[in-house]
């Protein structure tokens, strides 16, 4: 067996995940996993995470030898999905109520968090937690925060947050352990759409910064 | 027709759930309590997916436009139709005018309304469940109100005068104090202290008051998670119970988001979902750990038990109805 874990996380729900560096080569290979996982006899749902990737089900899995080799070997085949994305353009207010305290974990002056952060072309590497939810890959390494030890129960749509090498805008109003730094209104997800969820993995974003309070 | 004369704003129709969106991060919502949900249904011959109303506070008053089958099923509520107390779980006829209130909950947190062929709102993304966080579904994506009219989506089928009862599994062993939970070992279980795993599987969790469809905020003894880090984010699925900072678990449920990054010790098996449901802030929780065979096992008997409820309200149905 490679290096790779594979655990129950509900009693028809296995999450897959390889050891590899966070990087956009690895998230191309747990796309590429997902969706040929997706074409498996009792596969529900193939949903990729942040280089993992999340199996739902039909049934309670007698055993995990088949499923844990069967991953394995398509992880180390190293085939990859080369998606290419749309670029979308948000304009972004950097008036968070947790930039100040980023830039103090940071150790960098509130200007200079939101440089870093807007400098970038993020890539959509996951969608989920709620409706529309993008996890994007391509944050500055010096932006690194670590989770909030108490989640809050409920912050607004259109939320900019962090924590650790991750960085994304909610969708909806809802809980969230992350930092937040910032706030857009632009709509995620409407199911009147189709497909509902504005943004799909593969797709990529650049932050304009309108505006910055601390 | 029912319409609603008073209700705290918690209660949404719901049926078992939004499948199949999961990719683009729309968790599947549904019942919190899919057990007593499915027996409203089946005690009105109903298909088991057919929408219910949850009702996780009282007290809650409707009254009949016409007349009319209904179900019941879910928490204790000394409920009573036009004075008259019914069964905890009863499916019966309510005459045009009748009242149907329900009282405090004494035991259980949720109750369930059905109504022949399931509450009728439209199908979104294939199912008739609230999505809350996003608002739609449901009724118009929201909770009820007093105003609002519930329709049946079938006619009524003739049910006998006395109505139907049946008995539901007990929510706690025979004099057990907790409810007990089966839960898996998750993730990151080897990650936590030997003692906190110890405590986790050994000594009682207490329902918080923020509890709520979402998921349970629990109150014990403190985990100690010894890896460092932070995890990448990931898929999480109803019944998963993770470990914020803190050290005090939280239990995803049936509004749970899809991904997370909180390190997981273990996921409750779906046959005991239904008993975080009915799981009343103070009440006390334990878990049990299984292994794969024990779970699949308990689903397939609560499937079972479920069919068997079917079959027997089928011919009872069915000889009633030959005699009518």
């Amino acid at each position: 067996m490679p290096d790779a874990k594979l655990s129950m996380i509900g009693s028809r729900a296995v999450l897959f995940q390889p050891s590899c560096p966070f990087d956009l080569a690895n998230q191309q290979r747990i796309w590429a996993i997902a969706d040929e996982a997706a074409t498996w006899k009792g596969v529900r749902e193939a949903v990729p995470g942040m280089t993992n990737v999340t199996l739902l089900l039909d049934h309670v899995p007698t055993g995990l030898d088949r499923i844990e080799r069967d991953l394995a070997a398509l992880w180390e085949s190293g085939i990859r999905k080369q998606v290419e994305g749309r670029l979308l353009a948000i304009d972004m207010a950097y008036d968070g109520p947790h930039l100040a305290e980023v830039a103090g974990m940071t150790g960098l002056p509130v200007d200079q968090v939101v440089r870093l952060h807007a400098a970038p072309e993020y890539t959509v590497y996951a969608v989920g937690s709620h409706a529309g939810y993008c996890y994007l890959g391509g944050l500055d390494p010096r932006l690194e925060t670590p989770r909030r030890k108490v989640p809050l129960p409920r912050l607004p749509g259109g939320s900019l947050s962090l924590a650790g090498l991750q960085t994304g805008v909610s969708a909806s109003a809802g809980p969230s352990g992350w930092n937040t730094i910032g706030s857009t209104d632009l709509s995620f997800f409407d199911p009147e759409r189709t497909p509902a969820a504005l943004l799909r993995p593969g797709d990529r974003i650049r932050f304009n910064p309108v505006e910055v309070k601390a | 027709m029912i319409e609603v004369l008073f209700i705290p704003p918690a209660a949404t129709v719901q049926d078992l759930g939004r499948d199949g969106y999961w990719s683009q991060g729309l968790g599947r919502a549904g019942v919190m309590d899919a057990l007593s949900h499915s027996v409203a249904n089946m005690l009105l011959g109903n298909d088991v997916d057919a929408a219910t109303l949850e009702i996780p506070l009282t007290p809650a008053r409707f009254r009949f436009r016409q007349a009319g089958a209904f179900a019941l099923a879910g928490a204790a509520c000394g409920a009573t139709l036009a004075g008259r107390p019914l069964p905890r779980v009863w499916a019966g006829m309510a005459d045009a005018g009748d009242v149907l209130e329900l009282g405090p909950m004494t035991s259980g947190a949720r109750s369930y309304l059905a109504l022949p062929g399931g509450i009728d709102v439209p199908a979104v993304l294939g199912s008739r469940s609230t999505q809350l966080r996003e608002g739609f579904g449901g009724l118009e994506g929201r909770v009820l109100a007093a105003g609002d009219v519930l329709r049946a989506a079938s006619e009524t089928l003739p049910l006998p005068p006395v109505g139907l009862s049946l008995t539901m599994p007990a929510l706690r062993a025979a004099g057990a104090a907790e409810i007990e939970l089966r839960a898996l070992p998750s993730a990151e279980h080897g990650d936590f202290a030997p003692a906190s795993r110890e405590a986790f599987w050994t000594t009682p969790y207490t329902v918080s008051q923020q509890s709520n469809r979402q998921g349970y905020r629990l109150e014990g003894e403190t985990l100690a998670y010894e890896a460092s880090g932070e995890l990448r984010s990931h898929g999480i699925a109803p019944g998963i119970v993770q470990v914020p900072g803190g050290g005090q678990p939280i239990i995803q449920l049936a509004d749970s988001a899809t991904m997370g990054g909180y390190p997981k010790i273990a996921a409750v098996i779906e046959p005991d979902l239904w008993r975080i449901a009915q799981a009343r802030p103070g009440d006390r929780l334990r878990f049990r750990q299984v292994t794969l065979a024990e779970a699949a096992l308990a689903a397939r008997t609560q499937q079972e038990w479920l069919a068997g409820i079917r079959t027997q309200l089928e011919g009872f149905l069915t000889r009633q109805r030959g005699w009518l």
